[in-house]
C-alpha cells in the first residue's frame, strides 16, 4: 500500500519505460491507459493521471476503464492501421483508499445482483465450490498453486506475499476465510502500476535488442449473469486462446492472471497447459494483485523474460469480471 | 413465464400481486482519501491563512494548488513558493439557476478562473461584492477568509474573492501563463 497518489506512482514508472529506449512522450504516436474510478473515488480520474505523462503539447491518447491490458489491445489495434509505429500503454491501481470488495460488489447487474453486495472473494469461492464438487480441483491441488506462486514471487521484487520455506502444510493449516478458500488462495491485494512500450517492424528492432513480438493476441467475453454460466468452465478464454494461435506451438512459460488458486487451476485446465511449461515465475496476481493492472502485468512480465532471453514463446493471460467473465490470450515471442 | 403467444402470464399464487414498477437501489461507497504530500502541505499552511503552490524545476512556471508534479513534463515538482492572496480573475462564468441543496448560494452567482499573483495558472473561486455586470477578464481581485478560528485544512477557508478596486490586469497578461503552445498567447 502507498502513500503516493497515482500520478506520483506513475511518473517514475513512465519515465522509466520511455527513457529505458531513449524515448520521449514526443515519439509516441498512441498513448493508451487502464484504470478504474471507483478505486480512486473520483469520477474522471484518469484524466489527472495524464499529469504524469507530460501531456502538452496534446496527444493521442485514450483509455479503458478496465484492466490495462484491454488498453494494451486497443493499442495493438491502433497499431495495425499502420499510421504510427510506436505506443505507450500505462495502468495502475491505488485500491487502499477504498473497498475492493464494495467496488467489485457493482460490476453486477444492478438490479438483482448488486444489492446484495455479494464480496468478490465470495464470489470467487462460489466457482471454487463448484470445482471441488466436480472433482476438478482438490484442496491440496490448490495449496500446490498457493506454494508455487509464493516460492516464485521470492525473485520478483515487485511482489507483496513470497516465501521461499512455505509448505501445502502450511496452507492447509491456514484458517478458511470464505469456505472453501484460505487467505494463501486469494490474491494479496497491492497499490501499484506498469507501463509498456510497443512499437512495429522495424522502430522495435531499432529500440530493443530481442523484443518481444506479439504474435497472437484475442480477448473474448461470456456474460455477466453468473447463473446462465457453467462455472466449471470458461469458453471464453479457450475461445481466445484458440483465436490467438496459443498451443499452434511449444509454450515455454505462461503469466496468469488468475485472482485465486481455483481460478488458476481452472484455466490451467481450459487453455491446455501441461506441466512442463513453467507458470506464473512472477508469482502471478496471487503475489500482488493490483486491481487494473494485474492484467498488464502477466503481459508485462512475460514479456521481459523473452527480451531477457529465458523464454523464445510465452502465453500471457489476462481477465475481467466476476469468475473470469472476459479473457484475453497474447502469445509472445522472442525470434 | 411465458406462453406461446408472447403474452406473460405470472404463476397463480402471485397474479393478484400490485406489479413492481421501479426499485430504488441506494449505493454509497467509502473512502480514505490520502492527498499527496504536496497538497497535504497546502492544506496545512491553508489551515494557516497560507497559500503555498510548487514551482516546475524545468522553466520556473508556478502551480496552485500544488500536485507535486508538472502536467506539462511530466515531472516531479518539490520546491514550495507562498504566494498572496490576491490575484485577478483570468475568466468567469455568471450562473442564474440555483445549486439544489446549496441554500446559500444566492443566483446569480459569479465562478472565476482567479490567477493569484506569482501563479502560472488559475483556479476556481466565487466572486462576490460587485454587480455581476462589472466582472471582467482582468479584474483584480483579493480573498476573503473565514474568521481565524474557523480555518481548517480545507479548500473552504477561503469563502470568495472580492474586487480590489485597482487597475485591472491587460487581457494580453492576464489569465493562464503556463500552456503556451507556438500556435497560442497574445501579443
Amino acid at each position: 500500500m502507498t502513500d503516493m497518489t497515482e500520478v506520483q506512482l506513475m511518473v517514475r514508472l513512465l519515465e522509466a519505460a520511455r527513457s529505458s529506449i531513449g524515448l520521449e512522450q514526443a515519439d509516441i504516436g498512441f498513448t493508451c491507459s487502464g484504470s478504474s474510478d471507483f478505486l480512486a473515488g473520483q469520477a474522471f480520474s484518469f484524466v489527472q493521471t495524464l499529469d504524469a505523462v507530460g501531456a502538452f503539447p496534446p496527444i493521442s491518447e485514450s483509455h479503458v476503464e478496465m484492466d490495462g491490458a484491454f488498453a494494451f489491445y486497443e493499442a495493438w489495434v491502433k497499431l495495425q492501421i499502420g499510421e504510427i509505429d510506436t505506443a505507450l500503454v500505462y495502468s495502475y491501481g491505488k485500491s487502499s483508499p477504498g473497498s475492493i470488495r464494495d467496488v467489485l460488489a457493482l460490476q453486477f447487474d444492478p438490479y438483482y445482483v448488486a444489492p446484495l453486495w455479494p464480496p468478490s472473494d465470495a464470489v470467487i469461492a462460489l466457482q471454487a465450490r463448484q470445482l471441488l464438487e466436480f472433482g476438478i480441483v482438490s484442496l491440496e491441488g490448490l495449496a500446490e498453486i498457493a506454494v508455487r506462486s509464493q516460492r516464485n514471487a521470492v525473485g520478483n521484487p515487485n511482489a507483496v506475499r513470497a516465501s521461499s520455506t512455505v509448505t501445502v502444510c502450511d496452507i492447509l493449516a491456514e484458517e478458511v476465510v470464505t469456505d472453501p478458500l484460505r487467505p494463501s488462495d486469494l490474491a494479496a491485494e497491492a497499490d501499484g502500476g506498469c507501463a509498456v512500450v510497443l512499437a512495429t517492424g522495424s522502430r522495435a528492432r531499432d529500440l530493443c535488442d530481442r523484443p518481444a513480438w506479439i504474435r497472437g493476441i484475442d480477448h473474448r467475453i461470456d456474460t455477466q449473469a453468473l447463473g446462465v454460466r457453467d462455472l466449471s468452465t470458461v469458453p471464453s478464454v479457450v475461445a481466445a486462446a484458440q483465436l490467438a494461435g496459443a498451443m499452434e506451438d511449444r509454450i515455454d512459460l505462461a503469466e496468469l492472471h488468475s485472482l485465486s488458486t481455483s481460478q488458476e487451476a481452472l484455466l490451467l485446465r481450459e487453455i491446455g497447459l501441461g506441466s512442463e511449461i513453467e507458470i506464473n515465475p512472477s508469482g502471478g496476481a496471487l503475489a500482488g494483485n493490483t486491481l487494473m493492472a494485474a492484467g498488464l502485468m502477466r503481459i508485462a512480465e512475460a514479456a521481459d523474460r523473452i527480451s531477457k532471453g529465458e523464454a523464445d514463446r510465452a502465453l500471457a493471460h489476462a481477465t475481467s469480471g466476476p469468475c473470469l467473465q472476459q479473457n484475453l490470450i497474447c502469445v509472445l515471442e522472442g525470434a | 413465464m411465458s406462453t406461446d403467444d408472447g403474452e406473460v402470464r405470472l404463476p397463480e399464487r402471485i397474479r393478484d400481486f400490485e406489479l413492481v414498477k421501479s426499485v430504488r437501489t441506494p449505493i454509497r461507497l467509502r473512502y480514505d482519501y490520502r492527498p499527496s504530500a504536496a497538497a497535504a502541505s497546502y492544506l496545512w499552511a491553508y489551515s494557516e491563512r497560507r497559500i503555498v503552490g510548487h514551482r516546475s524545476p524545468v522553466d520556473g512556471a508556478v502551480f496552485i494548488p500544488p500536485r507535486g508534479v508538472d502536467p506539462r513534463f511530466g515531472v516531479a515538482t518539490f520546491e514550495e513558493v507562498e504566494l498572496p492572496d490576491t490575484g485577478h480573475i483570468g475568466n468567469f462564468c455568471i450562473t442564474h439557476l440555483p445549486i439544489p441543496g446549496r441554500e446559500g448560494l444566492e443566483v446569480p452567482y459569479v465562478s472565476a478562473w482567479i490567477h493569484l499573483d506569482g501563479a502560472s495558472v488559475g483556479f476556481l473561486g466565487l466572486v462576490r461584492g460587485c454587480h455581476t455586470g462589472e466582472v471582467r477578464i482582468g479584474m483584480r481581485v483579493r480573498a476573503v477568509w473565514k474568521p481565524d478560528d474557523e480555518l481548517a485544512a480545507t479548500a473552504e477557508n477561503i469563502m470568495h474573492w472580492e474586487p480590489t478596486g485597482e487597475p485591472d490586469v491587460p487581457i494580453s497578461r492576464s489569465g493562464n501563463q503556463a500552456f503556451q503552445g507556438p500556435s497560442q498567447g497574445m501579443s
